[in-house]
């Protein structure tokens, strides 16, 4: 089986410096794999690489089989989507929800479209009635929202999440966690998560990657999680961090989601 | 609260038109606070019914010569008295204001496109598409205003047109600098990386959704700048090079009034006063929405 993404000895340069080393990694389809590591350990950087953000890179990329290179095109739009960190910033400013998910029905010629963005607004859970507010006028996790469903109108097959949740508050995180849960489920969908929180890894990926200043480090399972064992020191070192400062955030969000009824 | 305004003040619109006039709506009420620019406004919107209903509105024609009835003081009869070939100020005046309202519509629909598309292509690709045109944007930046539009009105002749042009030609690099800076803040953010992400070509990025952006403080720089351009289109009529005799353009006409100036004022004063109120309404409105359109004060909103 191709896999829905497959990054073979990637280096990513950042003026002098490889910011990203030597990384390699694939992700089967339907699988939900996730990057951890801690700022600047280059995992935002290489999702960015894999949608062309990034241009100064190395190696093999290879989205469902096809390298990545040059300009994205409209195959690869119908394919890969990304979900980005900051819902103020990946809005336009000027345009109405309506026609932020037009856009790309536009852009790819698609019929009924306004039929499928009421059908998109009520699958990521956002009133119709929302349809011709502008971004002003909505809150952080409608933003994201309508950031999810954008990403979903071309039906992608694998998603990309740049710490779609970290730029939330934790019961609007919640939410939004038990969205992606549930579309990854009813769609089938490719998850690659981008997350410095080990939380939100156990409750969304099946396998995860440990990054240190730009390398690999250690891929272990999402169980590895659950026990606590990890082979490699610096993912344990993370992963009791983690416990330390995260174990409230880990109760409180276990707690939401309990109570979204999940 | 009238239905109107439960309409426009909508919580949830229920229409892409309902959305925009919401917004329209928001804008106005924003401006309508500050009396300083509802004044320019008035002042900008006088000037347009003047100059649609010059016609109307003149008591003389504006080239009807009355040499018994020459360089006449202000009267009842002719309130802002006549020039030296006894035509009457203030019908000139009044047809004066299309000649000026024609150059600055003019001016500004030929310029403004230029300068932002210039600047969004060079801000949006960098590189060096934005060195090659910004290094032409700042050659015609650099030479003075008045200075070029006289040498390219020398080059091409005399005449109303070729006053425009040379205008023309002189103000678009002001917009291209700010259609640039202003795509430049938001080249690289994610709202742009998720249009291109979702295939649309560079055309359509540039058209849809980096141009919109750009257009409100372009169209602030604009409105600023008409008080400029009609300064620069009466300079260039003062020195003979604009608008031709015997059209009633005011530069001109204050050229003509300067050789009477010290025993008949009035006939260069009357048109310099019609220059003066003119760019301060643009000034006062372009101000005003400065005040209602800048994204850096709006963003809060």
């Amino acid at each position: 089986m191709t896999p829905a993404l497959s990054i073979d000895h990637l280096f990513v340069r950042y003026g002098r410096t490889d910011v990203v080393k030597d990384v390699s990694f694939s992700a089967k389809p339907g699988e939900s794999y996730a990057l951890v590591g801690e700022s600047g350990s280059g995992k935002s950087t290489i999702l960015r690489s894999v949608v062309g953000m990034v241009r100064d890179w190395r190696g093999k990329i290879e989205v469902d089989g096809m390298p990545r290179q040059g300009r994205i095109d409209l195959a690869f739009a119908r394919h890969c989507q990304m979900i980005f960190q900051d819902p103020y910033a990946s809005l336009h400013p000027r345009r109405t929800v309506d026609a932020t998910l037009l856009e790309p029905l536009k852009v790819h010629g698609i019929r009924d479209r306004a039929e499928r963005v009421v059908q998109m607004m009520q699958d990521v859970g956002l009133d119709p009635r929302f349809r011709f507010r502008f971004p002003h006028q909505l809150s952080g996790g409608q933003r994201q929202r309508v950031a999810i469903a954008r990403a979903l109108m071309l039906e992608p097959r694998l998603l990309l999440l740049d710490e779609p949740t970290s730029a939330l508050d934790v019961s609007v995180q919640a939410e939004i966690l038990n969205l992606l849960v549930r579309i990854r489920e009813e769609r089938n969908l490719t998850y690659v998560l981008v997350t410095h929180s080990l939380p939100v890894v156990s409750f969304l990926c099946d396998r995860l990657g440990v990054l240190r200043h730009g390398r690999l480090v250690e891929e272990a399972g999402v169980s590895a999680l659950r026990t606590g064992t990890f082979a490699e020191p610096y993912s344990q070192e993370l992963y009791d961090a983690s416990l330390g400062a995260g174990d409230r955030d880990l109760a409180a969000l276990q707690e939401a989601t309990r109570g979204m009824g999940m | 609260m009238t239905p109107l305004k439960l309409w426009l003040t909508a919580d949830a619109p229920t229409s892409r038109w309902q959305a925009q006039a919401a917004q329209a709506y928001a804008i106005w009420r924003s401006f309508a606070r500050n009396p300083l620019a509802v004044l320019g406004a008035l002042i900008v919107g006088t000037l347009i019914v003047v100059a649609i209903f010059a016609p109307v509105l003149a008591p003389y024609t504006p080239v009807g010569q009355n040499l018994s009835m020459r360089l006449m003081p202000p009267s009842a009869e002719h309130w802002l008295g006549t020039d030296e070939l006894g035509r009457d100020i203030l019908s000139r005046i009044l047809y004066g204001a299309r000649i000026t309202l024609l150059i600055v519509v003019m001016v500004a629909v030929i310029s403004a496109p230029i300068g932002l598309i210039i600047g969004a292509v060079a801000g949006y690709f960098g590189g060096w598409t934005d060195r090659v045109l910004m290094a032409i944007t700042d050659v015609f930046l650099s030479l003075p205003k008045l200075i070029m539009a006289l040498a390219f009105v020398a080059a091409l002749g005399a005449g109303l047109q070729n006053a425009i042009i040379a205008i023309a030609i002189t103000a678009w690099p002001a917009y291209a600098r700010i259609a640039r800076a202003e795509t430049l803040t938001f080249r690289n953010s994610e709202f742009i990386a998720a249009v291109q992400l979702q295939g649309a070509s560079h055309l359509r990025v540039i058209g849809v959704h980096v141009l919109p952006l750009c257009m409100s403080s372009t169209i602030i720089r604009v409105t600023l700048d008409m008080a400029g351009i009609i300064l620069t289109a009466a300079g260039l009529g003062f020195l003979g090079l604009g608008a031709q005799p015997p059209l009633p353009e005011w530069g001109a006409m204050i050229s003509r009034g300067r050789s009477f100036i010290l025993d008949q004022w009035w006939v260069a004063t009357m048109p310099g006063f019609a220059i003066i109120i003119v760019s301060l309404g643009f000034c006062f409105l372009g101000d005003g929405l400065r005040d209602v359109l800048d994204p850096r004060q709006r963003d809060g909103r």
